[in-house]
């Protein structure tokens, strides 16, 4: 199942892995040189590799173009990051295939042609890479690939030349957040050719003690490299996040506990959360649980509750664009609440 | 996300007012948050702004080469449109403006050599031609050397190549 309601190694930490790659056809021009035409095609060319393949995969899919969804349908994919915020923005000529457990989406025509990726609970960029290349290889049978032997899969950004590839884990770091600690930590990854995003990547604030630890470079370590560069800084930032998690609690453990059970209380009686407060209390409780200090409360459900009360999931939800989702957010999280607590 | 202000541009800009405890959210275009002047604006700056920066400062000769010399034959991109935007518009861009790419690339990645992924497909075609242009070399060399007996079986070496990957 997908990441966000399934558990998976390391959940308590790392909420997510995801893999991304890049890729486009030879002889079609990319993004800001390709008319509808091209585009619809590009589009076809896609969907026909995986729909009429020989895989087992071909059924597994499903083929939605971005045209055919609501402004609030389309939110919702990229709240469950199934879709990225670029191309929710390019609803004319973007498409997307999602697989029925929503672990992969092939998004079309972003600013590459092909954007694939994998998204597994906890830490499995392996295992979530291992599916991803496949799916490429599936794709590529019928679709010749743009590639450049030095280069290697050339993209419409020099950033993404080479591997094409952006992996990164989702990690939940109040610790090192509450100590400023933090800082230090993102500076020290950047020296490693690592970068740390918001929620929803580039651009995006990091609310709720959430980062996504990433690779900037993708030419020249090979993909495996890649992976192993994130796991082993992530296996430090865990270490540091748990030492700034114990020098916390050690400091004043009644004030540690106090705010974690504040958090719940008012996730559990407030009448209005904005999402930025609802963030930073979930903060709070996915710490809470982690430490054991509250129980039956599981990072699977953390993450169910986080991505339902993001405001077109509230909008869906309530089936009508409405000005309030802070009253909205703050009735569903209540009701969510009451079923675990 | 298109600018609440105008409608036109992409909205960049996430702007958060707080005036006596109400708090207005905006997302706006980089010209109308100018506009709307009394907000303290964040603008996120990416990898891409930066990449602008790059483009061009490690080869200053290239700006007195003529107009129509910096344009991709293929897609007609001009160079001055992917210094403003970062993206590239097709394949061959990377061959038309490989004098400005390899140092930019050089500077993101640290080199500029794939060591990943090799897709199964082009690189097949890759290794004949590769193989080719070898036996194209070696050809020369017999002919040249007046190894008539090595050079037919080398031009009927490449013709076999040639008609496996379609090229002339």
């Amino acid at each position: 199942m997908s990441w966000i309601n399934e558990d998976g190694p390391c959940s308590g930490m790392i909420i997510s892995s995801r893999i991304r790659i890049a890729r486009n056809i030879a002889e079609m021009p990319f993004a800001p040189m390709a008319g509808r035409d091209a585009s619809q095609k590009v589009a076809d060319m896609v969907k026909n590799s995986i729909m009429d393949s020989n895989s087992i995969l071909s059924r597994d899919f499903d083929y939605i173009a971005l045209k055919s969804l609501t402004d609030t349908e389309r939110h919702v994919l990229v709240e469950k990051h199934l879709i990225s915020p670029d191309l929710s923005e390019r609803p004319e000529t973007a498409a997307v295939l999602i697989n029925k457990s929503q672990q992969i989406s092939i998004m079309i025509n972003e600013e590459d042609h092909i954007r694939m990726q994998s998204i597994f609970p906890g830490c499995q960029l392996e295992k979530a890479w291992e599916l991803l290349s496949k799916v490429d290889d599936i794709i590529e049978e019928s679709v010749e690939y743009c590639y450049d032997e030095q280069l290697g899969y050339i993209t419409s950004c020099p950033t993404n030349v080479g591997t094409g590839m952006r992996a990164s884990m989702m990690m939940h770091l109040p610790g090192l957040v509450a100590t400023n600690y933090i800082n230090t930590i993102l500076q020290t990854i950047s020296k490693v050719g690592l970068t740390a995003r918001g929620l929803y990547g580039e651009g995006s604030e990091a609310t709720g003690d959430i980062y996504q630890i990433s690779n900037q470079i993708t030419l020249g370590p090979s993909e495996e490299e890649i992976i192993s560069n994130i796991n082993i800084a992530v296996r430090q930032i865990m270490e540091n996040e748990k030492r700034a998690r114990e020098a916390l609690l050690q400091s004043n453990r009644l004030q540690f506990e106090d705010r974690i059970w504040r958090a719940l209380g008012i996730l559990t009686h407030a009448r209005k959360l904005s999402l930025k407060e609802f963030m930073s209390l979930l903060s709070q409780i996915r710490l809470g649980a982690d430490m054991g200090i509250i129980d039956g409360i599981n990072s699977r459900m953390l993450n169910e509750l986080m991505v339902k009360c993001q405001p077109a999931h509230l909008q869906a939800h309530i089936g009508k664009l409405d000005e309030d989702l802070d009253s909205i957010r703050a009735e569903r999280v209540r009701n969510e609440l009451r079923k675990i607590v | 996300m298109l600018c609440q202000e105008c409608k036109m541009q992409p909205a960049t800009v996430h702007l958060t007012k707080i005036v006596n405890n109400n708090k207005t959210e905006f997302y706006l275009c980089e010209e109308c948050a100018r506009k709307k002047g009394q907000f303290n604006i964040s603008i996120p700056f990416s990898i891409n702004d930066l990449l602008a920066g790059f483009i061009g400062m490690d080869n200053p000769s290239v700006s007195v080469q003529k107009e129509e010399m910096r344009q991709c034959k293929s897609c007609g991109m001009r160079f001055e449109q992917f210094r403003k935007n970062g993206r590239l518009g097709c394949q061959d861009c990377y061959k038309y403006f490989s004098d400005d790419l390899l140092p930019i690339l050089r500077r993101i990645h640290g080199g500029t050599k794939h060591n990943g992924k090799v897709p199964k497909r082009a690189g097949v075609e890759l290794r004949i031609t590769r193989q080719i242009q070898q036996l194209k070399t070696q050809l020369q060399k017999a002919v040249e050397t007046e190894n008539f007996e090595e050079a037919a079986r080398l031009r009927d070496r490449i013709k076999e190549l040639e008609k496996q990957t379609g090229q002339k």
